[in-house]
């Protein structure tokens, strides 16, 4: 298990590395200047080449590039020149409500995606069955910033059940879990069919393996079977999608934050794009890349720990 | 086409694949048939008539600037299948080649794409979207650019693994003592071999395409104003959300029905042809 | 004779399949008497897995009984609910399958599936890995209390199927059903597995139906023997009739291409020539006839009766005399 903690992570630091790199690349070799950007139209080539030398652009690209990864894995994203903090100190007090949000989504998409998967499998082929196939694949199918337009539209102005924007009052845990709804409602959604597709076809897949078949005739009470000897080896799959997924549900939270001007990272990064705030926009994008990558090697570990096979495949 | 007659008669079999089938003829003939479905012109403004509710006229209501929504959604629909058609064939070449590369060539060059295609697919799309935007600047090729950049690792993950398997089969390994090329092998024996699954799983990804574009639009760093895009629609109508929610709708609408009808045709081809195409993605 | 601990009578069962109905059982005869060893031998796809799963029933969903009675103890089987039938599976009768490797859920430590069999016995979870780590030891397996912590992918496959024979016994079963235990295991564990298993029998006066298509490993274990073919019990006796006074001329001719019999050295291993007919559409007549050396008109034209050879000794044919 340390082998393969250690290998799998080895392979994560590889890619952050990589992407990193990539990102640097890409946003310094903008065809504007980032000075002159930050510093308006007025500003004189002396005033560029002294920020210049503060950014340290005036340094080899290779330099800059080590020097820049030197200090992100320190955790040191750079300044951010329009407010004069730490880009890191802006970034994670915006990831804590974009961690909410992913988690309180992904929570309740399984917790009704799980059951519904089960059912499907217990009771395949019935109506019922491909009632909840079609609704998956519908759900899958509707983007989610359409959902959060849609309820934004139906249940916070025209209802007026539910608080239309922002996260609520700091402190005020039911204001917040009221703000909180709607948006992991709207990105939540499709998860509830990929768990259900998912868990329903592992499900039927690990329902016909031989070991179930000799549980049975053991006599074991059926719950049993599909609760404990089933859906555990059912869930495999359905940790790694939750893993990849958590970078598609950080993209999806940047709508949800937007539709909803909730604070949070992706509003951060979109803010920080019209105001071509450079320092901002990479730090928040490595920030969540990281993240990311973080997610899909934990999902692995654990896969690997709730399957003792996989941990001596690597 | 023999294959598409069959496929179109299994399809009579799955309500679920004909009703998206359905769909999608509509929105392409819709983008096909724009201009002459459209009832005006979909950036021609008239103030009088800002932000109307929906009329004889105007079926569909009239925007913040007086342009009538049913056209500019019509217009939208070039718009989403030009940029799906695009992107789609762009990634597919792109994963092709360097999913072949990576499966066939030698294993230092698999190691290094495997690493591309690992890398790029770690980031966030929307994100690594707002990423590229600062450096290129909001734009239609902008918007190309993510979606192929976040979308052919997929196919050039599959594509490699297809190969690496294929290679190893008795027929391709005799093939090589008799002293056929690279370019035989790959064009001749492997390359068809692997087209139909991944134009299935390409076809999966038009209505993940579709709402990338219009997600990014809808940001406001997408396709420029004023050409129509479902994702800029509902982009003027959020500011007016709460006088005038007919925008939202109308605007939505296109959306839903285009990535439902994509994806119900999509799942039931894949069930058809293969179940378990997709498990290893 | 005692009774038996289970009686099958003239049991049928069909599958239904887009192709038409598959007979895939006619009219099979069988008792297993209490502490006998039962075989059943014959070529794969001869309905042996679906006599069990019909007795056991477990069967495939489009597999149904259309005629005949399994009896358990002396009650009609038939007759059970789901819940009464779970209630004989796993206490009364048990079963061992065919592939180790995958009967053992992979992600469940063998104590946790060792204890969970015991679920209807109201004793301690400590009382019950004792009693699980006493039945490991039983079957060769050393330091059974620790290696219950184990997963089965720690084991090897020999092993594997000691442990599955080890909980099936640990139920204490009237009747064990094995399925080709040793089918996927090599010659030297096959022995070993075999032995284990004659050897516990003796130990645990439980009744045993043996399925197997392996002749030299019924002849070692079994009292009884029944030969099966395209769904016919054809012929069943003592372990004695089959092998030295074989009636059915399948028998003979499995019994001449065990490579185990085989005296004189040969390039060509025999077998028997033709194909199983088909299961939906029947012939007429005497099932074997196609591949049968001595067909004659008769066998085309009316089916076998059973000639009863001895005691306990039948056989479908028509050239057998009583």
């Amino acid at each position: 298990m340390l082998f393969y903690l250690l290998k799998r992570v080895g392979l994560a630091v590889v890619i952050v590395v990589v992407a990193v790199v990539l990102l640097y690349s890409m946003i310094h070799v903008v065809p504007g200047d980032p000075a002159s950007v930050i510093l308006g139209p007025r500003a004189t080539p002396e005033m560029k080449q002294e920020l210049h030398k503060l950014m340290g652009l005036d340094r080899p690209f290779v330099v800059q590039v080590v020097s820049f990864l030197g200090k992100v894995a320190r955790g040191d994203l750079g300044m951010d020149f329009f407010s004069q903090r730490p880009v890191a100190e802006i970034v994670f007090k915006q990831l804590d409500e974009t961690l909410v949000l992913v988690l309180a989504s992904i929570t309740w998409a399984m917790l009704l995606g799980i059951p519904l998967g089960c059912y499907s499998a217990v009771f395949r082929n019935t109506f019922s069955d491909k009632l909840v196939g079609v609704f998956s694949i519908g759900v899958i199918a509707v983007p989610s910033f359409v959902v959060a337009l849609y309820s934004l539209l139906f249940f916070a102005v025209t209802l007026q059940w539910l608080p239309a924007i922002g996260a609520g009052e700091s402190g005020q845990l039911l204001d917040q879990a009221r703000h909180l709804i709607l948006p992991a409602f709207a990105i939540g959604l499709g998860w509830v069919g990929y768990i259900a597709r998912l868990v329903r076809a592992s499900m039927l897949e690990v329902l016909n393996e031989n070991h179930i078949r000799r549980a049975r005739a053991f006599g074991l009470p059926e719950t049993t079977i599909v609760f404990h000897y089933a859906l555990k080896l059912a869930i495999l799959p359905t940790v790694t999608l939750l893993g990849t997924g958590i970078g598609r549900l950080i993209s999806s939270a940047v709508f949800a934050e937007i539709v909803f001007a909730r604070p949070g990272i992706g509003k951060l990064i979109f803010d920080s794009v019209v105001s071509r705030n450079y320092p901002l926009v990479m730090g928040a994008v490595v920030v969540s890349t990281v993240l990311f990558v973080l997610s899909t090697t934990i999902s692995d570990s654990i896969n690997a720990m709730l399957d003792p096979r996989v941990r001596e495949r690597l | 086409m023999n294959q598409i007659r069959e496929i179109f008669f299994r399809l009579r079999n799955e309500p679920m694949g004909i009703f998206g089938l359905v769909l999608v003829l509509l929105v392409v003939a819709c983008a096909v048939f724009a201009p002459f479905l459209v009832t005006h012109d979909p950036n021609a403004l008239d103030i009088a008539h800002r932000l109307a509710g929906p009329s004889f006229d105007h079926w569909m209501g009239t925007d913040q600037l007086g342009r009538d929504v049913f056209s500019r959604v019509v217009m939208g629909s070039r718009i989403a299948v030009w940029v799906a058609l695009v992107t789609v064939s762009l990634s597919l070449g792109i994963g092709l080649v360097l999913g072949m590369m990576a499966g066939y060539g030698p294993k230092w060059m698999d190691s290094g794409l495997l690493l591309l295609f690992d890398t790029l697919r770690s980031f966030p799309t929307i994100m690594f979207a707002l990423a590229l935007v600062t450096v290129f600047g909001p734009s239609l090729q902008t918007v190309i650019i993510v979606i192929v950049a976040t979308t052919f690792p997929v196919y050039g993950r599959m594509v490699r693994t297809q190969t690496q398997a294929l290679a190893g089969n008795e027929f391709i390994v005799a093939e090589e003592a008799m002293g056929a090329g690279m370019m035989r092998v790959l064009g001749v024996h492997i390359l068809p071999n692997i087209v139909g699954p991944l134009f299935i799983v390409a076809s999966m990804d038009i209505p993940v395409v579709i709402t990338i574009e219009a997600g990014l639009s809808f940001l406001g760093v997408g396709v420029r104003p004023p050409t129509p895009s479902w994702g800029a629609i509902l982009n003027d109508g959020y500011a007016y959300i709460r006088n005038t929610p007919w925008i939202i709708i109308f605007g939505g609408i296109p959306l839903i029905v285009t990535t439902l009808g994509f994806t119900f045709l999509g799942e039931s081809m894949r069930d058809m042809f293969d179940p378990k195409l997709r498990k290893d993605l | 004779m005692t009774q038996p601990v289970l009686d099958i009578s003239n049991l049928c069962v069909n599958y239904q399949t887009p192709k038409g109905t598959v007979q895939a059982l006619r009219h099979i005869h069988l008792q297993v008497p209490p502490a006998k060893v039962v075989g059943l031998v014959g070529e794969s796809g001869c309905g042996k897995s679906t006599l069990i799963s019909a007795v056991i029933r477990l069967m495939a969903e489009n597999a149904h009984v259309a005629a005949g009675k399994i009896r358990f103890m002396g009650l009609d089987m038939q007759g059970f609910s789901a819940s009464e039938l779970r209630g004989i599976r796993g206490r009364d009768i048990s079963m061992v399958f065919q592939d180790p490797m995958t009967a053992l859920n992979p992600v469940l430590t063998i104590g946790r599936q060792m204890v969970d069999i015991q679920y209807r016995d109201g004793l301690s979870r400590k009382k019950k890995r004792e009693r699980a780590a006493r039945m490991l030891e039983r079957v060769g397996i050393s330091d059974g209390l620790s290696r219950l912590d184990n997963y089965p992918h720690q084991f090897s496959g020999g092993m594997r199927q000691r442990i599955t024979i080890a909980m099936a016994l640990l139920v204490q079963p009237k009747l064990l059903i094995a399925d080709e235990p040793t089918t996927a295991l090599d010659a030297t564990l096959e022995v070993q597995i075999i032995r284990l298993l004659k050897d516990l029998q003796t130990d645990f006066q439980c009744a045993i139906l043996f399925i197997s298509h392996h002749l030299n490993v019924i002849a070692e274990l079994c009292d009884y023997v029944g030969v099966m073919y395209a769904g016919e019990l054809v012929e069943k006796g003592t372990v004695r009739d089959i092998f030295h006074r074989p009636g059915h001329p399948y028998t003979r001719s499995l019994l001449e291409c065990d490579p185990s019999v085989i005296e004189e050295p040969t390039r060509f291993l025999p077998t028997i020539p033709g194909d199983i007919p088909s299961l939906i559409d029947l012939p007429k007549g005497c099932i074997f006839q196609d591949r049968c050396a001595h067909v004659m008109t008769v066998c085309r034209k009316t089916p076998p009766p059973a000639v009863h050879l001895g005691d306990h000794h039948t056989a479908a044919c028509h050239f057998l005399e009583e």
